[in-house]
């Protein structure tokens, strides 16, 4: 009868008080949680930040490095090339931890929460993309610093947008690769993995160097065409079979990672 | 509006107008051949603390999973608080507390809070809960370096947050010593007096006995039981005498007719006999044939449970 009695009782009854969040649960928390758990990783951090800088040092150094290249030097294509090693392996890395989270069971958690699977993959995405901004923004300030990479500043950030675009294809790699070898040490294998790629995609060595057979084989591996397209604002030369690379393992790694996510949320 | 408002507390669950807070009405799931549920209805009322017994791929977990909204029945229907599962999902009005995994291991505690915090539209403030949950001084430690214990109340602080009017737990006081887990089920059962729905799935009998106001036995996909732990025991409880019987397929149609005798088994001179009434089997068996050698056996709670949900269960 009494009012405050009923109180308890009647807010538990009235399931229409309660509300959804808005955006699938999307938030800035969220982001900033996830940005910060890749940031503290020191060995992602290392690899993916420092390590490209310190290897446009050791290549984009030396005295040939002022030798002309389209629009500038040779220093500032090694300095593109390192960039998007740099934005892969770290995206590869963001994308990794999407499968290793669902190993976890974290994605299961999250699955009696209101958020959205397509809220958590946007997170995902755009943790993605902010790390590989910052790889590839660490890369060209550390080069502009330096002083030997010479292209025009127009140049410079397009070559920049494009090589972040380029390490969405890596994203998508580190989401398959996760699924395969559903690890917390996914990585210690798509690293050693992503730097052979990286040598044979022409980011270390130009491919002119290596044998007949190899640069054929290299032709179609997956870092060889974006890093093609990544360098060709410098170069303004884009081989059609460089773009048909680029595009085609993008559409594999995306679609693989689709797959094996497919069938992974049946299970869940 | 009226009813609903002469209620105390406790009737909740007792109230017609009230939104049942688990309805499951012929659900089936199949995965390939195997049928995991094989047609389950099932009434769940607010503020009831209820446990799901059976044993292992009895289709609890999968139950669970369906109420949860993880997954589709096959066929049939299941609503919470009269929504869908993934609406109530949403609504923050269910909440589950797995026994293992579940937490990523480079977060921090709060961190963990804090993140799971906001994805609620409506939310409990991050600091009460860790404190609740006796976890506050954690607050800045590594999950990876939390131990069994602390890492299980955690997921409880996790669960708490949206403040549910729903509870799954699955074996939720393994590995809590004896006083731990009778803080865990006064902190539970006050908690459901408020008109929280507690549903917990679990292999033991006697804690399903000593907590759960109602226990739901599931076999095979299938309900076998559903009742208090008292009525549950009746169902299952009795005796068995056995005896030596010259001539006992004779005798056997006068036992079956006894009071309180569920089952008579004849095996060439032996005779065993199921009951709820030993004393009245045991006298016509020494007053009216000649049996001798005679034995009686009580069931205890394991032989209960194991009757009602066991290979051989009739």
């Amino acid at each position: 009868m009494s009012a405050t009695a009923s109180t308890a009782t009647t807010a538990r009854h009235d399931v229409t008080a309660r509300r959804v969040p808005p955006l699938g649960g999307f938030n800035r928390t969220l982001l900033a949680i996830e940005l910060r758990r890749m940031l503290r990783n020191k060995r992602t951090i290392f690899f993916a930040l420092f390590f490209p800088a310190i290897l446009f040092f050791v290549f984009g150094s030396g005295s040939d490095g002022a030798e002309a290249v389209g629009d500038g030097n040779v220093s500032a294509y090694i300095l593109i090339s390192m960039a998007l090693y740099g934005g892969a392996l770290i995206s590869a890395a963001a994308g990794a931890n999407v499968a290793v989270e669902r190993a976890l069971g974290w994605s299961r958690q999250l699955r009696l929460t209101p958020l959205k699977p397509a809220a958590y993959i946007a997170v995902k995405a755009i943790v993605a993309l902010v790390m590989g901004a910052f790889a590839v923004t660490i890369v060209n300030v550390v080069g502009a610093v330096q002083g030997k990479a010479e292209m025009p500043l127009a140049t410079w950030i397009e070559c920049g947008l494009v090589t972040l675009l380029c390490t969405v294809t890596f994203a998508a790699l580190g989401i398959f690769a996760g699924y395969l070898l559903p690890s917390e040490n996914v990585m210690q294998v798509l690293g050693p993995g992503l730097a052979v790629l990286s040598f044979l995609g022409g980011l270390f060595i130009p491919l002119d160097q290596y044998s007949d057979v190899v640069r054929h084989i290299a032709y179609f591996t997956p870092m060889y065409g974006v890093s093609e397209v990544a360098r060709s604002p410098l170069t303004h030369e884009l081989p059609w079979f460089a773009v048909v690379n680029a595009v085609v393992w993008l559409g594999l790694f995306v679609a693989g990672a689709a797959w094996r996510m497919s069938r992974d949320t049946a299970r869940v | 509006m009226t009813t609903t408002q002469t209620l105390s507390d406790g009737a909740a669950a007792t109230s017609p107008d009230a939104v049942t807070a688990v309805c499951l009405r012929g659900v089936t799931k199949r995965f390939g051949d195997v049928e995991a549920v094989a047609g389950i209805d099932l009434d769940l009322h607010q503020g009831e603390i209820v446990a799901v017994l059976g044993p292992n791929g009895a289709g609890k977990t999968t139950t669970i999973d369906m109420v949860l909204g993880l997954s589709r029945p096959t066929t049939g229907s299941v609503e919470v608080l009269g929504l869908e599962p993934r609406a109530a999902v949403a609504r923050g009005l269910v909440a589950a507390v797995m026994q293992s995994g579940g937490l990523v291991k480079d977060m921090t505690v709060r961190e963990t809070v804090a993140y799971t915090a906001s994805l609620f539209a409506d939310t409990r403030p991050v600091d009460d809960v860790l404190a609740d949950a006796g976890i506050s001084e954690l607050a800045g430690r590594k999950v990876g370096a939390c131990s069994g214990g602390e890492q299980q109340r955690l997921r409880f602080a996790m669960a708490l947050l949206p403040d549910p009017a729903l509870l799954l737990l699955d074996e939720p006081t393994t590995g809590m010593d004896v006083e731990g887990r009778r803080r865990f089920w006064a902190t539970l059962r006050a908690d459901a007096a408020r008109g929280r729905t507690v549903v917990f799935a679990t292999h033991y009998l006697e804690e399903a006995d000593q907590y759960a106001d109602r226990i739901v036995l599931v076999r095979k996909g299938r309900v076998v039981a559903d009742g208090t732990g008292a009525e549950i025991k009746a169902l299952a409880s009795g005796r068995t005498v056995r005896a030596t019987l010259p001539g006992a397929g004779d005798h056997a149609a006068a036992i079956g007719a006894l009071p309180g005798v569920e089952g008579v088994d004849v095996r060439g001179e032996t005779v065993v006999v199921h009951t709820k009434d030993s004393d009245a089997v045991a006298r016509h068996l020494l007053d009216h044939t000649p049996a001798h050698d005679l034995e009686i056996t009580a069931q205890g709670l394991e032989e209960a449970f194991l009757s009602l949900t066991g290979e051989d269960a009739r």
